[in-house]
């Protein structure tokens, strides 16, 4: 072997796996039997949709598939963001994240401190079972129901008009959808939104109530000096990673729940995807705004996680 | 201890404030409690909130449960759940146990190749067409091999295998047992309660799940649970459903009708919740550190 030219030698492991692979797959043979499905699992179903996505620079053609389909260069993305569309479905996206950051993300916190200065043990385990309830009912049953009640003769209404107020749809109201679709959250969620702050609290070390109230801090004082900045790293890790989910509101929330009628406010990103995509078949189009999506959630994440290190030390990696 | 006056007043004002959440949390479910077995001609003539049911009748329930599409739906959504668990925890437990091993060399170039598929895919249309491709559309099959391992429960798995003592895989290697045998003898029996949390957001995944099955799914008798509902609920195709019924029957009873097959397709949900919520809050806390 050792006489062979080094240019031979490499024609020979040409098509060959490296040599430190190979003796970690003949070491642990059992593990990369385990791994096969796994890794084969995510090539197709998560690497192999990543390939697919270069359809976004060309003009896809069913019959000649994903790899003869003729090229369109940037065409698809010009045309969305030059499109009367772009405009309403970013805006929409960002309202609705920033509707749900200012009212949905302070509202699981205040429900753990309020929680935490429950003494009754009893009465604690309660609410919680009750509140973390929704948190399990599925999509489509909450959108039925809340289509349900705001319709003109549901019970929210009964109520308006009891009061003497207009009947109205509230679903074909433009200026309904995001308070709908924000508060009908907030009650899905809040009560499972509490589990990381409560443990978070119960970590706190009773030593620091202790030596706050000998300070002669009283209640305030106390959450002030000690719950809150107990809470902090907390706090702060799941606002930075909501932030950098601002771009991405799920679709099946708001196709279950928009019409026509509240596209203007309710259309958000991944809806206008869906729409285009699967109800008009335009494939490459769709596929540009999906991707142009999926680039900034990751920037997003990837910026958000970079900024939590910075500040706390702590991030998803 | 004294109690100031201040904490005394904040203290009810608590309980007040958490019971009225409670109520507000649990009002729209007893609504549609109420509802679904009222007296349908009652509950058409009513408005406003409801107390109690209006009158008691179960001609609903009997509607719904005689629905074919309802019960093919849950048959269906059966299927989906316990094959879907089945895979999800086999797959998610290999990967979780190879990826949880030192002697794995590349095990951290293979975590991100998994875990960077959380942050990043290649969207709703390639993901549809290699479906299509895959000649799987139009079965159950796409509901459950595009969602066969996610990456959140794999990590949550894992975590907790890395917390079991190394000295057991040894002994258990010196005994001649390979990586199945000790996956399956050791890890799987001691992490029972992590084994429980995974297989529930699953199972509680494919319960709820819709989206994949109004794209990929033509033919009606493979159509889960969810899709049905959708149907009735957000098409409001209600009063399609009492077949041979009058028209004046159907319209009467579809005032309740939807309110019952509600009841019908979260029951299964209401009834587990309860004996597992401690699961589910254990899951939610390890998926919280690791995650």
């Amino acid at each position: 072997m050792a006489r062979l030219k080094p240019g031979r030698s490499k024609v020979a492991h040409a098509g060959r796996l490296p040599h430190h692979i190979a003796t970690d797959i003949v070491k642990n043979k059992y593990l990369y039997i385990m791994l096969t499905p796994v890794l084969a699992y995510f090539v197709i179903f998560h690497y192999f949709p990543m390939y697919g996505a270069i359809i976004a620079f060309k003009d896809f053609n069913p019959r000649l598939g994903i790899g003869g389909s003729d090229w369109a260069g940037l065409a698809h993305f010009k045309d969305f963001f030059g499109g009367m569309y772009f405009w309403r479905v970013l805006k929409n996206t960002l309202m609705i994240s920033l509707y749900d950051l200012l009212f949905g993300f302070p509202a699981p916190l205040i429900l753990a401190l309020l929680l935490n200065e429950v003494k009754h043990a009893l009465f604690k385990r309660s609410v919680q079972t009750i509140t973390y309830l929704p948190h399990f009912i599925s999509l489509v049953i909450i959108c039925g129901v809340i289509k349900d009640f705001t319709s003109s003769d549901g019970v929210i209404n009964d109520i308006i008009a009891f009061f003497g107020g207009e009947r109205v749809t509230m679903l074909l109201e433009p200026s309904y959808f995001r308070t709908i679709f924000v508060s009908s959250n907030i009650w899905q969620h809040v009560g499972w939104g509490t589990i990381i702050y409560l443990a978070a609290l119960s970590a706190i070390d009773p030593e620091q109530y202790e030596a706050c109230k000998i300070d002669g801090g009283g209640r305030w004082k106390q959450m002030f000096h000690v719950t809150l900045p107990g809470l902090m790293p907390v706090f702060m890790i799941l606002l930075i990673l909501d932030i950098g989910r601002i771009m991405s509101v799920g679709f099946e929330k708001v196709i279950l729940l928009y019409n026509p009628t509240t596209y203007v406010t309710a259309d958000v990103i991944s809806s206008y995807v869906y729409r285009i995509g699967l109800q008009d078949f335009q494939y490459s189009f769709s596929s540009a705004v999906g991707l142009f999506n999926s680039v900034i959630n990751f920037a997003l994440v990837v910026g958000s996680n970079w900024i939590s290190r910075k500040l706390n030390n702590t991030g998803l990696w | 201890m004294r109690v100031s006056l201040g904490e005394r007043i904040f203290r009810v004002c608590n309980t007040l404030f958490l019971s009225a959440l409670m109520l507000a949390t649990m009002y729209p479910i007893l609504y549609v409690a109420f509802a679904s077995f009222s007296e349908p001609a009652q509950m058409m003539a009513h408005k406003g909130i409801l107390w109690k049911p209006l009158g008691f009748s179960l001609d609903t329930y009997e509607a719904v449960f005689s629905n074919p599409m309802i019960l093919l739906g849950y048959r269906n959504t059966l299927f989906i759940v316990v094959v879907g668990v089945a895979l999800n925890l086999l797959l998610t437990s290999f990967a979780a146990y190879a990826l949880s091993r030192k002697t794995l060399r590349y095990r951290k170039q293979l975590t991100l190749f998994i875990v960077f598929t959380m942050f990043f895919g290649g969207g709703l249309i390639p993901f549809y067409l290699l479906v299509k491709g895959l000649g799987i559309a139009d079965t159950l099959w796409a509901l459950i091999l595009p969602t066969a391992i996610s990456a959140f429960n794999l990590i949550i798995m894992r975590t907790s295998f890395e917390a079991v003592p190394d000295a057991l895989e040894e002994s258990a290697k010196i005994d001649g047992a390979n990586d199945f045998g000790i996956l399956f003898r050791i890890f799987l029996p001691l992490c029972k309660p992590v084994l429980a949390v995974v297989g529930l957001y699953y199972g509680v995944s494919h319960w709820n799940s819709w989206f994949n099955a109004m794209i990929f799914l033509q033919d009606r008798s493979l159509y889960p649970l969810q899709l049905i509902l959708r149907e009735i609920l957000i098409i409001g195709e209600a009063n399609a459903m009492a077949e041979g019924a009058s028209q004046d029957e159907i319209i009467i009873l579809g005032e309740t009708l939807k309110y019952a097959t509600i009841m019908v397709a979260t029951l299964p949900v209401f009834f587990v919740y309860p004996f597992l919520q401690k699961y589910f809050v254990k899951g939610a806390l390890i998926g919280a550190i690791k995650g």
